[in-house]
């Protein structure tokens, strides 16, 4: 150890242990979360289930005014085939008194085929309506009952404590009664 | 005290080598109890038996229980109609869980009346809390195995509920979900961490019984003890006033099992789950009804934040609160039999979370108690206010203003003048 390091209070050693000390610390800490990673990605969807991620639909059997339900991985997708009353309503409302402001134009692909996610963005749950005869709620689409949500004829949110409409799913119609979703 | 000494040779090799022995003798004989405890003190030996009963019955199903989305179902109506007392081993799991809550929520408000959370037991008190809350944990989860429609559903709004958070919300819910919604992998990991929290749980009773011992009980008084005339030995004094706890519990426990198993449940839950429908009333299990109806009394924005987001914080916060009390308690006195004008407010309390469990099982839009006008979600958001004030407001605010009675000068005394009369 030398005088001058000494004499301005400087000890090299001590330096070089804090580092070391750092370093060490640095190391493990990133040697920990990458150990962990795994062990946490394990628990995100698995090859298998992001590859079970499109269904094609045959529409002809649909008739106006009435809808389905089908599978989308795992959840159910409501498929409503619309009536001009239907359309004309949901074109028809002024984007101001939407909670999640969005035209029918931007959330159809085919102006008498509506097709959406059929899971109340509340809390999950299935909202009622799809099948002919249970409640659609006061905007004639769909009522959830977990809490009370009520959705319109584009399956926007109007009522209730959902806070935005329901999702439209990606999907292409392959040919006029037959529709790809996913 | 002096270590004890083994006549016994076996007793006494071992115990050189790991004194098993003599933290037994320390615990029954030389741990001094103080001798007013009422059977209020009961509560938490009663939820020990229940937890030994819970693994034991849990591993017995595990035995006939497939976790699988295809099968959950049909597996556990097998374990009710083919298993030889399979009917029984379930009834016992399904309405321990209740009991399990029951004697809890008994035990916290023994604690809460007595000041038991106040110096020295603040970090016996958070353990129990962390108990508390595994033990929400494992019962949500162990709901979701039978794989019946409230399962189903249940742990679809609850799974939901982390999606109120911002940005991280999406991606953490299908985290939990391992897929786009709860499915089979989402049972799978249930069950292995189902099967995993009851021996968590066991660890932090280890931790808590361990505190317990180090601070040592609190009494009705709640006044320290002073002089060896303020205690008596855990055995044989305590044994059998807990084993006599033990056989009413169980009367009352067995009862349920065998004439009313399912009191506590949901018809529904014997419909297998159908994630194309859900049933038209959700509602959780009773012991998660008040939280409930705190999470849903929230139907307004406030600071930006959406409903839904400050739901979930408020029910978070019913629990966190807790923690915390040690320090909102600002009054000197420990039990609230010497305190005139909180022991009223616990009263209220008390209401207040029967009102809100009464809430949480009723549509938010129905009438409360059949009183026309009055909506149940109207009562529900006042309970939830008087929850928080009680904690925030009432607990610092009457401990500085209140003029407590005057303690007895010591357990002994207090018992000699007739106890709780005194
Ligand atoms: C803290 C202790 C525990 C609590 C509070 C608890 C709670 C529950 C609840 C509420 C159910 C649903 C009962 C029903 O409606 O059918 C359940 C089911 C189940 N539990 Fe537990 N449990 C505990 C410990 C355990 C342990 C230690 C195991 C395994 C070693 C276990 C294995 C099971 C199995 C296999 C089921 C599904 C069969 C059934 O639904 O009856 N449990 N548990
Ligand atoms: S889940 Fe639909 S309203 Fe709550």
């Amino acid at each position: 150890m030398s005088q001058t390091a000494q004499s301005s209070g400087e000890n090299p050693d001590e330096n070089r242990r804090d580092f070391l000390t750092l370093a060490t610390t640095a190391v493990g800490v990133v040697g920990t979360g990458m150990a962990l990673w795994p062990f946490v990605d394990s628990m995100n969807p698995s090859k298998d289930v992001l590859a079970l991620a499109s269904v094609e639909v045959n529409l002809s059997n649909i008739p106006v005014g009435q809808a389905i339900k089908v599978m989308w991985r795992g959840k159910p997708v409501f498929i409503r085939h619309r009536t001009e009353r239907e359309i004309k309503e949901a074109e028809d409302v002024a984007l101001n008194q939407l909670v999640d402001p969005e035209t029918d134009d931007a959330r159809v692909k085919k102006k008498e085929w509506l097709i959406v996610v059929g899971v109340c963005t509340h809390l999950g749950c299935i909202p009622m309506g799809t099948a002919t005869g249970e409640p659609r709620g006061d905007f004639d689409g769909w009522y959830c009952p977990c809490h009370g949500s009520h959705y319109d004829s584009s399956g926007r949110i109007r009522k209730g404590p959902a806070p935005r409409n329901l999702v439209v799913p990606t999907y292409t119609f392959l040919t006029d009664t037959s529709v790809k979703i996913g | 005290m002096s270590a004890p000494v083994w006549n016994n040779k076996v007793v006494k090799w071992v115990d050189d080598r790991l004194p098993v022995f003599s933290m037994l003798h320390h615990s029954a004989y030389e741990y001094p109890t103080p001798k007013n405890l009422s059977y209020m003190w009961n509560f938490g030996s009663l939820a020990g038996l229940v937890l030994v009963t819970m693994i034991l019955t849990g591993i017995f199903l595990v035995m006939n229980y497939t976790p699988h989305a295809d099968m959950a179902f049909d597996s556990v109506e097998r374990i009710m109609r083919d298993v030889n007392y399979g009917w029984l081993i379930r009834y016992l799991h399904m309405n321990g869980a209740s009991m399990f809550f029951i004697a809890v929520y008994i035990h916290i408000f023994r604690g809460l009346y007595y000041g038991s959370y106040k110096a020295p037991r603040e970090v016996l008190w958070w353990i129990g809390i962390l108990i508390l809350l595994a033990m929400m944990a494992t019962a949500f989860m162990g709901y979701v195995l039978p794989w019946g429609q409230m399962s189903f559903w249940g742990a679809t709004v609850i799974t939901n509920l982390f999606s109120a958070f911002p940005v991280i919300g999406d991606p953490l819910v299908t985290w939990l979900w391992g897929g786009f919604s709860v499915g089979n992998p989402t049972l799978n990991r249930f069950f292995s961490l189902h099967y995993l929290l009851p021996f968590v749980i066991l660890g932090l009773v280890v931790l808590h019984v361990w505190a317990l011992h180090t601070v040592r009980s609190n009494n009705p008084t709640g006044v320290e003890i002073k002089t060896p005339q303020d205690s008596i030995p855990f055995h044989p004094y305590y044994t059998i006033k807990d084993l006599f706890g033990m056989g009413v519990f169980l009367i009352i426990y067995l009862y349920f099992v065998f004439f009313a198993p399912n009191f506590f449940g949901e018809p529904d839950n014997y419909i297998m789950a159908n994630p194309l429908s859900t049933p038209a009333h959700i509602v959780p299990e009773w012991y998660f009804l008040p939280f409930y109806a705190i999470l849903r009394s929230i139907d307004f924005e406030f600071l930006g934040m959406p409903a839904k987001l400050l739901g979930v914080l408020a029910m978070f916060a019913a629990i966190i609160v807790l923690f915390v009390i040690p320090w909102l308690d600002t009054s000197k006195v420990r039990s609230s039999r010497f305190r005139p004008v909180y022991k009223w407010f616990f009263v209220v309390l008390i209401i207040d979370c029967f009102v809100l469990g009464y809430c949480g099982a009723k549509a938010p839009s129905d009438p409360f108690m059949g009183l026309h006008g009055l909506q149940v979600i109207t009562v529900g958001q006042l309970a939830t206010l008087y929850y928080f004030l009680h904690f925030l407001v009432v607990m610092p605010v009457v401990g500085k203003m209140e003029r407590p009675k005057p303690l007895p000068a010591s357990i002994s005394e207090s018992v000699l003048k007739g106890g709780a009369n005194a």
